[in-house]
């Protein structure tokens, strides 16, 4: 597990040796501040407009008006940001010829997929802390409920996990960056409007088609209900990602 | 220490070694002298675990490769032709990173990085980002990270190669420094480089050994003169026998209708007399020709030269 961690930390350091991190997170914190900003200020106008005609319909709460939208759009954001952080993961260690330092180390190659994973990780938590600021605002201003902003955290990290484990897997399997982050966006991508082929599907497939989307796991999250099925979704989903990554590493020695 | 046997590495139809079998003691520096595209960096790739054979056994301080490659990892350094290097990391940072994942203990990463940034005397860049370093120095960036974890074997692979002269000299006064304590295995398609720095050499040419020794021994084997292979119709031991009389003739070797003819090196021309011979004796002769020997062949295309041009 130390050889993990020391793979991850040198991976987390080098993002902030380029201008990359730096980038992804400014990026990604004016977009979710943007986000934040027009929710905030539409929910409290649709409010005031209901309030003073009293029993117009049910009092719109924090969770559905802003929590819910908020957390929504934070992932289809990521969508198309944790693949900036996968790409380069092993496709530079491929081309920079730095992966024959690891795998002549002795290492094994899982401790190499999982560290690589955890740095990816790492970044995404520095993106994601930032963002506490906004329930944090919700706080001060109103009474949420905790429950949904937790829950709603737990999928959006989850589900962010998903990408960048398809991330990491599409860098294993080429040296350019490019190639490896325009396969991830579209993969996941995939993935997420998978379940719109359900309407028309029907029976069963309609079932599958639903279940094998990473969307319709993510609403449950988003409304603040758990569920084991969800979780045990999220985690086989990271888990193939990152023993096909493994299986990748093993054919990049057979023929290198 | 190093014991390889019949190795075989074949890339779908081609194979880019073929039943290379050799052993190494302790402590020699060994050079595997061939031309590009011999197979070197293919042998040393499998000797690192890095690669796996197709077939074929390698045992490092007795553990097979295949079987156990992270005790083989344990036991080996190794200088791949691109040194492994993090352009984007101060060169003290890099080591102890290199030492770090190669099992050095933490309270001994410090010591460790001490150590060889003494021996390949990088002092004076440890602070340095290795982006901004020189060929020179990222080579020898990458030979400091093959001896970190004290290995005993060092594989290095064109350690010199895109080096100027001054830098050539340094590097190889840093190997034959390490000889000793460690055994090494080091490539090159320079001659002039193994003479320089190795005790035994090991030639390969198109995935094959052609031959193997000390450097008196193969050039030794090289001056031995010219071959000719003569085939007959009728081969008889007595003309077999007549042809070994010639004088010039040092040996024939009989292998059924074809026979080798070994020649003196001060020899003289004597083709006509032998094919005279062999026509009197009634043999039946097919073909006469001249025999290139193999180990020659890998000479004539090796890079004998040391100017720097050479090396590009």
């Amino acid at each position: 597990m130390k050889r993990v961690w020391n793979i991850a930390w040198r991976d987390f350091r080098a993002y902030f040796m380029s201008p990359i991190a730096y980038v992804i997170i400014a990026l990604f914190l004016f977009i979710m501040g943007w986000f934040f900003f027009n929710n905030f200020n539409f929910f409290i106008q649709s409010a005031s407009r209901m309030n003073p005609y009293g029993g117009g319909g049910t009092t719109p709460s924090v969770t559905e008006g802003i929590i819910r939208p908020l957390y929504g759009n934070m992932n289809l954001t990521l969508l198309f940001i944790v693949p900036f952080i996968s790409m380069r993961l092993i496709a530079e260690e491929k081309k920079m010829h730095t992966m024959e330092l690891l795998l002549t180390a002795p290492l094994k190659q899982w401790q190499i997929v999982v560290g690589k994973y955890f740095s990816g990780l790492l970044l995404l938590s520095t993106l994601l802390v930032p963002t506490l600021a906004y329930p944090l605002i919700l706080g001060v201003a109103s009474n949420p409920d905790w429950g949904p902003i937790f829950s709603a955290y737990l999928g959006t990290y989850l589900m962010a996990g998903c990408y960048l484990s398809i991330g990491l897997f599409f860098s294993s399997v080429t040296e350019n960056q490019i190639v490896s982050g325009i396969l991830t966006i579209v993969t996941s991508l995939f993935f997420w409007l998978i379940s719109w082929a359900a309407y028309s599907a029907g029976g069963a497939w309609s079932d599958f088609l639903n279940y094998a989307s990473l969307i319709t796991h993510l609403n449950n999250f988003l409304r603040g209900v758990f569920d084991t099925s969800d979780f045990v979704f999220y985690l086989s989903f990271i888990f193939i990602g990152l023993f096909l990554t493994h299986r990748s590493l093993d054919s990049y020695r057979w023929r290198s | 220490m190093i014991r390889v046997s019949n190795l075989t590495k074949t890339y779908g139809p081609r194979a880019a070694i073929q039943d290379i079998s050799f052993e190494v003691g302790k402590g020699q520096i060994v050079g595997f002298l061939g031309p590009n595209g011999a197979g070197k960096s293919t042998t040393m790739k499998i000797l690192t675990a890095f690669m796996p054979a197709t077939s074929g056994t390698v045992h490092i301080a007795g553990f097979e490769v295949f079987e156990n490659p992270l005790e083989v990892k344990k036991r080996v350094g190794y200088l791949p032709e691109n040194p492994p290097v993090y352009l984007d990391m101060l060169v003290a940072d890099y080591l102890s990173f290199a030492a770090k994942i190669h099992g050095v203990e933490s309270n001994k990463v410090r010591a460790a990085v001490d150590r060889v940034l003494e021996k390949v005397a990088l002092g004076d860049v440890r602070g340095r980002l290795i982006g901004n370093l020189s060929k020179g120095y990222r080579q020898r960036v990458g030979l400091a990270q093959a001896i970190l974890h004290e290995p005993e074997v060092l594989i290095l692979d064109e350690p010199t190669v895109g080096l100027d002269p001054k830098q050539i000299i340094e590097i190889r006064n840093v190997i034959r420094g390490l000889a000793g304590q460690h055994t090494v295995i080091l490539s090159s398609h320079i001659l002039p480089e193994v003479t320089a720095t190795c005790q035994r050499v090991i030639v390969i040419n198109r995935g094959k050994i052609v031959d193997q020794g000390t450097i008196e021994e193969l050039s030794s084997h090289l001056h031995k003169g010219l071959v000719y292979s003569i085939s007959v119709k009728k081969p008889s031991p007595d003309g077999l026998k007549s042809i070994q009389t010639i004088p010039g003739v040092h040996r024939v070797t009989d292998q059924g209708s074809k026979w080798m003819i070994e020649m003196d090196p001060n020899a003289g021309e004597i083709r006509d007399r032998i094919v005279d011979v062999a026509v009197q004796k009634g043999l039946g002769v097919l073909e006469f020709r001249s025999e290139k020997m193999s180990l020659e062949e890998v000479f004539l295309e090796l890079t004998t030269n040391e100017s720097p041009e050479a090396h590009a």
